[in-house]
């Protein structure tokens, strides 16, 4: 793939790592938090400020997402001593954490405030069930959605797999190929201390695991957890005062949508995601293309989404995302390693906080698995990525994160090393 | 006036302000199938909206089309999240290129209309039925009626039309 040609000065370039990620915060990946997404998320704030050496009250903008399952910011901030100059709660899931992030950057450079907490709460597992499954599955269906719940299409793998079918169909992509997602993302999850299901899956048992709703296996689908997520964003120069290397962010492409985004495929190939769109404003602004990527966090909400976002962003050919997943690149010790968490099929559900956590780690070189401690705090990394093992990228400098939200929207964002 | 059903189990309903879904739904209970097209570029669109996707003209006017296609996608529904399909796994969803207005206006449009596999009468098609179905299955449109002036469009295999000797199928049966 050759590089966007990088001569056009335009507005979003002049802002190419001027802002970075300088905290993350995490609560355990769990099922049955025994807390309120409220308690749970200022767990993750708390934890973010402290990763950033920042006292929580110097956060002064707040933004958080969800579907009416987590605790606004009007709350949060109170609860962490944070008096605000802007906050926003944003309905939505998938792709949001890119596209929240671009709004971050937004504000702080129209000069509304100066250090942005972004969070996501929620007890996907033990409230509102991610999946679909509980409450949600039995409400009244009324107006546009009788075009769609009324046919039992409801859940996101039922309302996303018209699309995973058709790639099959198209490009004779085969469940083998598209298995070996969830087999990497395990052997990545296998290294991470934090990973909710840290067990290495084979091919055999995707296969062999329950048909939810063709083509989806129960192992193709990603895990319900209960977590809270937050990541504090502000400028770079502010940045170099804080404990760790910043993630500079390079580019963002947020909520970028296909025609026709109502769910009903009006628009095709059906089998094109939004990451088609996407990538012509996420690599200019950038200023690199695919083959400057190190590790790649392509939402894995389904096996399938990592593969098709994979393509449609320039990873590999249309078509040929099947081989792509299946043919080691992925995984660590790969050419460009996805989700080096384990990401959702395996860590834990954060609609896509974790994946750029875990990428914001990585460029830190401080990714927290089962290495040794050195005197510095930081772990000595081995690079032995067998079961149990290491799970840092060697001298990773470049990385991407593709956000999913359905097959018609998505956000993405390249960060670098500071 | 507000539509009001049920089937399986579940409510369904339209409130008397959603205009376009209220003259869709009264078409179906009649078991016609109309959409509607733009007076001003000619488009027939799916699902009811209040504008124009390709010229934005908020004039349109409800047209009659012929409820044949051919299966685009689909998906088999074999542990079903919603109380009403439970009992009906595995069940089809099936999303079906209408014959009319294929290839148009851009190569890769048409008016895709979601449905249920079904029997000719409209009840959920049986699991031997759902092993007949693939991409390229020849489908017509019946209609499951769901309440007093409310029923849904549906699909079944086209018993009249050519069919694909063997329509694709994901590999694992
Ligand atoms: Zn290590
Ligand atoms: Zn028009």
């Amino acid at each position: 793939m050759p590089l966007p040609t990088d001569t056009d000065v335009s507005t979003p370039k002049y802002l190419r790592d001027k802002y970075a990620i300088v905290g993350i915060g995490e609560t355990t990946y769990t099922r049955g938090s025994d807390k309120t997404t409220r308690a749970l998320g200022t767990w993750a704030l708390r934890n973010a400020a402290a990763d950033a050496g920042i006292k929580t009250s110097d956060i002064d903008g707040m933004l958080s997402y969800s579907n009416n399952d987590s605790t606004s910011a009007t709350f949060m901030a109170g609860d962490i001593g944070a008096r605000l100059n802007f906050y926003m709660d944003c309905v939505g899931g998938g792709s949001s954490t890119e596209a929240l992030i671009g709004i971050a950057i937004g504000v702080m450079e129209a000069g509304m405030c100066n250090c942005v907490a972004l969070f996501r709460a929620m007890n996907g597992f033990s409230q509102v069930r991610i999946g679909g499954t509980g409450a949600r599955s039995a409400t009244p269906v009324s107006g546009d959605m009788l075009h769609s719940r009324a046919y039992g299409w409801q859940s996101a793998g039922q309302m996303f797999s018209p699309t995973f079918m058709r790639h099959m169909y198209e490009y004779g992509t085969t469940p083998e190929q598209v298995a070996m997602v969830k087999v990497v993302h395990s052997e990545h999850a296998s290294n991470n201390p934090k990973a909710y299901y840290k067990k290495r899956y084979t091919v055999d048992d995707v296969l062999s695991s329950r048909i939810i709703c063709k083509p989806l296996h129960l192992l193709d689908c990603c895990v319900e957890t209960d977590n809270a997520t937050a990541i504090i964003i502000t400028r770079t120069d502010r940045a170099r005062d804080m404990r760790h290397t910043p993630a500079l962010i390079r580019g963002i492409a947020g909520r970028c949508s296909k025609p026709r985004m109502d769910m009903h495929y009006q628009a095709g190939p059906i089998t094109r995601v939004g990451g088609y769109y996407a990538k012509d404003i996420l690599w200019p602004n950038a200023g690199v293309g695919p083959e400057d990527i190190d590790a790649t966090g392509a939402y894995d909400a389904f096996t399938f989404t990592s593969m098709l976002q994979l393509e449609d962003y320039g990873f590999c050919k249309k078509g040929e995302g099947g081989e792509y997943v299946s043919s080691g690149i992925t995984r660590l010790g790969g050419r460009r390693p996805n989700n080096t968490s384990g990401g959702h099929l395996c860590e834990g559900y954060t609609h896509g906080m974790n994946m750029v956590i875990e990428n914001v780690r990585q460029l830190r070189h401080d990714a927290d698995d089962s290495c040794p401690l050195g005197p510095d705090g930081k772990r000595q990394h081995t690079y032995d990525y067998r079961e149990g093992g290491c799970r840092q990228v060697k001298d990773i400098e470049v990385t991407a994160n593709l956000g999913w939200a359905n097959p018609m929207t998505g956000s993405a964002m390249v960060m670098r090393r500071g | 006036m507000a539509l009001q059903g049920n089937y399986l189990g579940m409510s369904l309903s339209i409130d008397d302000l959603d205009k376009e879904n209220i003259t869709y739904f009264k078409h179906c209970a009649e078991h016609d199938f109309h959409l509607q097209k733009c007076d001003d570029c000619g488009l027939l669109r799916y699902p009811p909206t209040t504008g124009c996707p390709w010229c934005a003209s908020p004039r349109a006017t409800w047209t009659a089309v012929e409820g044949k296609g051919e299966v685009h996608s689909y998906e088999e529904v074999h542990h079903a999240i919603q109380p009403a399909f439970k009992s009906h796994t595995p069940y089809m969803v099936l999303l079906v290129d209408l014959d009319s207005q294929k290839g148009q206006p851009s190569e890769h449009e048409a008016l895709r209309v979601v449905g249920n596999l079904t029997t000719a009468d409209g009840a959920l098609a049986p699991p031997d039925m759902v092993r007949q179905v693939g991409i390229g299955t020849r489908v017509r449109m019946v209609f499951s009626d769901v309440g007093d002036g409310l029923s849904l469009p549906q699909w079944t295999i086209d018993t009249g039309a050519k069919q694909h000797p063997k329509p694709w199928r994901y590999p694992q049966e």
